[in-house]
């Protein structure tokens, strides 16, 4: 049945105008007899047929206007958005610099600087630039073997319990050969540079460079490296390289390999599919012999984290598989080979990597060789050493020329000759060794600066002049073979001081910022966002709109003008800098003629109208961007402004009168009535709102993971898949929760839905709420209990498990997507009631007798007239036609815009919530329900100004903001790279996805950035909630007033409440409205990247610069673009809804023409 | 007549923040290993053992509105527990509230409570000496256009700084994570600090 009591009416707005017309001949008519009774009633349901045709004329001519009207919103907004990205990207091309990558190479002919090749090399077979001491090559590449998997415990005694970590210990093999050979082997702990991403850590270890922070990003597809490396090196020499492991080798070394054994790297869920696959071939391969260099990439350690942390049992037996595989290795080594194995990074308590945390950036080192290799025994502490430093030891000690771009240094202790009991000789070929590899790098280091000039001069000249010091007195010792052993000793120290000072150097200089494009950058936004503050304002002046088209065609004209003068100069075009030229050139014009425009007419100050609170929180934001401290806290920050500025808008609610009825407040000497309106809420609704509001984002703060810099914080243990839990019953309970979160989550929307709108309309888009959100429902808690218990399937149904959790996903977003396709076709959920003439249940009519003496009278008399009126043309088009549709009634049109939204929004959010771990269903359930709260709280403080230009207030969008950045924290996201929830791009892909790219992009890309895109859709509710909260207050008020008297009094009153039909009666102010909404939201947006933009610059030398602010301002302009896209789409789907909404009235007046 | 109230409120005033810095001195005669920074929660207990008991004192002396009519020893203890009551609610209701904007919900209970107890004895207290314990005149006076009196003023005003001071309070928390609450200290020498050019401003404006 229909809820009567929100049967909000179709066109009562067009009555009001009726009756005003018709006022004038009812005049005349004054001896008709009239009822009484509420007219309210009767003329609940509108009599279109009358009315349409008075108003068709009008709407008819406005309507190609508001066409227009809406295109250039959408156009402005999207232009003001290209401003923004200009920026951004302007600002990241100075800031992200990547290094340049030379393409030169080293070869065996070409010594490094001149002067004799080393001692010893020339004439041996395998020479290169150095004597090979090894023919063959076994690499064991661990993936996040951290330093302390590998390091050897110390006996513990008979009374110590033993040790209980699950990761430490495990490789007993490596301990057993430090103990019995301390010649033949050593452990070292390596240092990863940042990002400890694999690719980059590849990339550094084949090179010998330092791949920058640019590259981090692109992990998903490696491409070849065009750099000088030792792989190619090896094949240039001719040895056979035998691969097998990760397939991330393969894009980077396409054909390189003699013989290879991929195996998909990308699926981070599977645990023993490289391992295995690597397994069958090792040993094989190894005994066939045909190799001179093998290659192992164990991906197993790496994915046990990433699935389980490093605390979970599956890491112990990963480790002690890998204790075996090194065991096994070991005993087939032949005398010529040396044996590395070596972790590319490190990984986090939680088993993330990329960072530089310590633990990240630790890696395991390990060295065996069947013939003694030390001079020394090993020391207690194992040394440590940069992970780079394996590139020239490996290439010296295989005979192969250092690659060209290396920076490392070798690890000397290698190169003293064990067996050599003389001190002086090994200590020459150590010192020989760091010169060829000090000649390599000081011609890399003047190439390199010839080329890029991004090092500093000065530390260049001086690391110069060290070298040939230290070059001269090598030379000058190779002279005289018989000299000191202290001599040798300094040289030693010189060449290590002159390469560790490069390394360090380097570090520091590829990360240089081109400062005019910073600059520039931020300018642009800082440009972006005061034309934001001030169109927002202008919006709602009449005689905008011609305005808005303006920048499109001078932007387009700069554009061509600026590529043009590109072209003809025969300068590089860049595709940013042209971006930028376009917004400045479109800018500039704009703000020009808007400022004369606005000239002299009206005072500056209303051009910045944020109240002073409101203004207070946003520069608190603001300035929180600056300081680390706050970028790091700002999971905890963000709640506690929200807080704030709800408790704000409470505050202000009660200061102005508003929370309380006036007649508590009333004393006797003062007179309210005068200041304080009609309360629309009770005292005790708002507050309740707002501790509500206050409960719900404490609850959603549980739901937060922590900063790696705060080692006191725990992160929560909830953010974690239930795959992951061992309990049994823990995970049943839970389970339940989240489905009973889905559960509610669908039942509250079907209730706000069921009370705003109609679900028994026939329309398609409302059929699919009612039957095809419960069924995505189903498959997201079916596709949870697969995913959460897939491992303990028995082997029988793998293949049904393995196959319905590739295909529920795509089935739960496939069915959101033809939800949201059906809703854009058919958006209007009106339900028409064609009610044929059958007599109402007429009120007693009261006889009406004599001209109306008052204004009083005639306001009571005209309704009746029309009402008799009404009723006998009715009557007379019965009688003409018998059959057919006469009076139509249409419910829910007053929420039309609102449910569409809200049905758009559930659409949205049910795939993304499949993108995450289950229990982050809690928090969506929590989105919802604060969103609905913080918007009833905005509604009650913004008064409807019924002819409009409607507004709506900073306080509210910036609320709204706040809680985007809130909810992505308590979706368990922070703006850091290690915790970014790589698992979601297998939903539904849980093989992988071969070798695109960006659908796993899209889909990490989705997880991330969810709560900005929820939010930004739904950004245009905070402008029609306000006329949906009508419904209540006008029912409220209505109570009182049953006494005639009053009625009589006020019959403005007895309007039904028209809720959304408000906006659509003024279509210029709607979408002045709109674009106002927009530019608000997007100026709040926009102080923020701008805010991160300024605070990379400023403390771009900061010790925290990659680790906080670059990341912060990576993750908040993607965040940026994803929320400028969503609001697009949200003001462009409730433009939709209302041109639809034209063309349903339409149709309708078509009909009853007929 | 306002002349004498605008004396009799700087002294007050003056009074409230003697009675903080003595709460300040005084312990350390008496008690050992005392420091505000150290015993932080013996501190907040005196400071507002001090404040509380300055605030009725001078509330006997100055009784800014003598306009009980009735006398009667029951009204006056009833009044008294209502006080009493009211005082304990809003210390449970600041309590909620500091835990609704992020304080932990289990450790450090002792302190959160602490600081709500103070909290309460800068804000509720004067409401209670002023207006007694009448929830109607409360939400009068804090609205716009609710003051009548001089004193209402001045309550308004350090009432409203003692919370804004509160909640500039928690601003240096993120920067200081190392001490985490010894931030109760800092949050009440901002509140207090915040306090003082308001009562100032108050009495100056009148």
């Amino acid at each position: 049945m229909i809820p009567s009591n929100s049967a909000s009416v179709a066109s009562a707005a067009l009555l009001g105008e009726l009756l005003r017309r018709r006022r004038q001949m009812a005049m005349g008519r004054r001896q008709m007899a009239m009822g009484r009774g509420g007219p309210r009633a009767a003329l609940s349901r509108a009599c279109l047929s009358v009315v349409s045709v008075c108003r068709r004329r009008r709407r008819a001519s406005g309507r190609r206007s508001s066409r227009m009207q809406k295109i250039s919103v959408l156009l402005f907004l999207a232009w003001v958005s290209f401003l923004f990205y200009a920026g951004i990207a302007l600002f990241t091309s100075g800031f992200l610099l990547t290094r340049l990558e030379l393409t030169n190479h080293s070869s065996c002919h070409e010594p490094p600087g001149p002067g004799s090749l080393p001692w010893g090399s020339q004439g041996k077979p395998g020479a290169c630039w150095m004597a090979s001491r090894f023919s063959r090559l076994v690499l064991v590449l661990v993936d996040a073997l951290r330093f302390d998997f590998a390091q050897p415990q110390p006996s513990h005694g008979p009374g110590e319990p033993p040790v209980s970590l699950p990761f430490l210990g495990k490789l007993n093999s490596l301990q057993r050969i430090l103990e019995i050979q301390p010649h033949h082997a050593r452990l070292y702990q390596s240092k990863a540079d940042p990002p400890t991403t694999t690719m980059q850590r590849l990339k550094a270890l084949t090179t010998g460079s330092l791949p920058t922070f640019i590259d981090a990003g692109s992990n998903f597809a490696s491409y070849a490296i065009v750099e000088d490396n030792l792989i190619k090196q090896l094949t240039n020499a001719g040895r056979h390289v035998v691969f097998m492991g990760d397939d991330t080798w393969k894009d980077l070394f396409p054909g390189a390999f003699s013989q290879a054994f991929f195996f998909p790297s990308f699926n981070v869920r599977d645990l023993h599919t490289v391992d295995n696959g690597i397994l069958e071939h090792l040993y094989p391969t190894m005994d066939g012999g045909e190799w001179d260099v093998l290659i192992a990439h164990f991906l197993g350690v790496d994915h046990c984290g990433h699935k389980y942390g490093p605390h979970h049992p599956e890491m112990a037996k990963k480790l002690s598989q890998m204790d075996q595989v090194i065991q096994g290795l070991v005993e087939r080594l032949e005398n010529d080979t040396l044996l590395v194995v070596i972790g590319d990074h490190g990984m986090t308590i939680t088993g993330d990597h990329g960072g530089d945390s310590d633990l990240e950036i630790s890696a395991a080192l390990f060295l065996y060789s069947p013939k003694a290799l030390f001079p020394r025994v090993p020391p207690k502490e194992p040394e440590i050493v940069p992970q780079i430093s394996l590139v020239p030891t490996l290439a010296l000690l295989l005979g192969l020329p250092i690659p060209f771009g290396n920076i490392g240094e070798v690890m000397a202790e290698l190169f003293a000759e064990a067996e050599d009991s003389q001190p002086h000789s090994s200590a020459l070929a150590q010192a020989s060794a760091l010169h060829l590899n000090a000649q390599q790098v000081s011609r890399f280091l003047h190439t390199y600066s010839a080329a890029a000039q991004n090092l500093q001069v000065k530390e260049l000249h001086q690391l110069q002049n060290l070298f040939s010091k230290a070059s001269a007195d090598y030379q000058r010792l190779l002279q005289s073979p018989q000299g000191a052993e202290a001599a040798l000793q300094t040289v030693i120290t010189e060449l290590q001081q002159f390469l560790r000072g490069v390394r360090a150097m380097c570090i520091e200089s590829w990360a240089r910022f081109s400062l005019g494009r910073m600059a520039g950058g931020a300018a642009l936004l800082a440009a972006a966002c005061f034309l934001c503050l001030l169109v927002s304002q202008w919006a709602t002046y009449p005689g905008f709109h011609p305005l808005l088209l303006t920048p499109m065609a001078c932007g387009l004209a700069s554009t061509i003008v600026c590529a043009g003068l590109l072209a003809t100069t025969g300068l590089k075009l860049d595709p940013v800098v042209l971006g930028a030229m376009a917004a400045v050139g479109s800018l500039l014009p704009f703000l020009w003629k808007a400022w004369a425009g606005w000239g002299s007419k009206r005072p500056l100050a209303a051009l910045f109208p944020i109240p002073g609170p409101v203004l207070l929180f946003l520069l608190i934001r603001f300035a929180a961007f600056f300081s680390d401290s706050f970028v790091v806290a700002e999971a905890r920050a963000t709640p506690f402004l929200l807080g704030s500025l709800i408790l704000l808008l409470v505050a202000q609610l009660h200061w102005e009168g508003k929370l309380l009825p006036p007649k508590l407040l009333t004393i006797p000497r003062l007179c309210f009535s005068a200041s304080a309106g009609q309360p629309r809420h009770s005292g005790t609704h708002a507050l309740g709102l707002g501790v509500g509001l206050l409960l719900c984002i404490r609850l959603a703060g549980l739901f937060h993971r922590c900063p790696e810099e705060t080692p006191a914080c725990h992160s929560s243990p909830w953010l974690s898949p239930l795959a992951s839990m061992v309990g049994g019953r823990a995970k049943n309970l839970w389970y339940g929760a989240c489905v009973g979160a889905l559960v509610a989550l669908l039942a509250a929307v079907r209730l706000w839905l069921c009370r705003y709108s109609n679900l028994k309309s026939p329309e398609p888009s409302v059929l699919f709420v009612r039957w095809g959100l419960p069924l995505m429902v189903l498959g997201t808690a079916a596709y949870w209990a697969l995913a959460s218990g897939a491992d303990e399937a028995p082997p029988r149904l793998r293949a049904l498990v393995a196959g319905a959790s590739v295909v529920l996903p795509r089935a739960v977003a496939g069915l959101a997507a033809s939800g949201l396709m059906l809703l854009l076709w058919r958006p209007v959920t009106v339900l028409v009631k064609a009610t044929t003439g059958t007599p109402r249940t007429r009120t007693v009519l009261t006889p009406f007798s004599g001209p109306p003496t008052s204004q009083a009278d005639l306001d009571y008399v005209v309704p009746q007239i029309y009402r008799h009126m009404q009723e006998e043309f009715r009557g007379r088009l019965e009688r003409t036609k018998s059959q057919g549709p006469l009076t139509v009634a249409a419910y829910q049109l007053g929420s039309v815009y609102s449910a569409a939204m809200v049905t758009a929004l559930t659409l949205l959010a049910f795939p993304l919530l499949l993108l995450h771990a289950e229990r982050i269903s809690l928090v969506f359930l929590l989105l919802f329900l604060q969103s609905f709260l913080l918007l009833h709280l905005l509604a009650a403080g913004i008064p409807i100004t019924t002819p409009g230009p409607f507004t709506v207030p900073w306080q509210a969008v910036s609320a709204w903001a706040l809680m985007a950045t809130q909810t992505f924290y308590s979706l368990g996201h922070q703006p850091v790279f290690p915790a970014i929830h790589w698992h979601a791009a297998f939903v539904g892909f849980p093989e992988g996805h071969g070798s695109s790219t960006w659908l796993p992009a899209l889909l990490v890309g989705a997880n991330t950035f969810a709560s900005h895109l929820l939010f930004a859709v739904g950004c245009p509710l905070l402008l029609l909630w306000p006329f949906l909260c009508e419904s209540q207050g006008a029912r409220k008020r209505w109570q009182p007033l049953g006494n005639e008297a009053e009625a009589r009094v006020r019959p403005e009153e007895e309007e039904e409440p028209r809720m959304e039909m408000r906006l659509r009666d003024a279509p210029h102010h709607f979408n002045a409205a709109l674009l106002q909404l927009g530019l608000k939201y997007l100026f709040v947006l926009g102080i923020q990247i701008l805010a991160c933009a300024l605070a990379a610059s400023i403390l771009r030398r900061h010790l925290m610069v990659w680790k906080v602010f670059a990341p912060k301002f990576i993750f908040e302009a993607m965040g940026f673009i994803v929320s400028s896209v969503g609001l697009f789409l949200g003001i462009a789907l409730v433009m939709r809804v209302d041109g639809a909404v034209s063309s349903w009235f339409r149709q309708l007046i078509l009909a009853q023409q007929r | 007549m306002k002349d004498t109230d605008i004396k009799r409120l700087l002294y007050t005033h003056l009074l409230c923040i003697f009675s903080i810095i003595l709460s300040i001195c005084i312990p350390s005669f008496f008690l050992e290993n005392f420091s505000i920074l150290e015993t932080h929660l013996t501190w907040l207990c005196i400071c507002s053992v001090f404040v509380t008991a300055v605030n009725l004192v001078l509330y006997l002396i100055v009784k800014p509105n003598a306009s009980s009519k009735r006398s009667s020893i029951s009204y006056k203890v009833t009044r008294f527990l209502k006080c009493c009551i009211y005082f304990l609610m809003s210390c449970f209701f600041f309590h909620v509230i500091f835990v609704l904007y992020g304080a932990p919900l289990i450790e450090l209970v002792l302190e959160t409570f602490l600081f709500a107890v103070i909290l309460s004895t800068f804000t509720t207290v004067p409401c209670l000496c002023l207006l007694g314990p009448n929830i109607k005149a409360w939400l009068r006076v804090f609205s716009r256009n609710g003051v009548t009196s001089i004193w209402e003023n001045s309550l308004q005003i350090t009432t409203i700084s003692s919370f804004i001071g509160t909640w500039l309070g928690a601003f240096p928390i993120p920067l200081d994570w190392e001490r985490p609450w010894q931030m109760a200290i800092e949050r009440k020498k901002m509140c207090r600090s915040f306090c003082v050019p308001g009562m100032v401003l108050g009495t100056v404006t009148q």
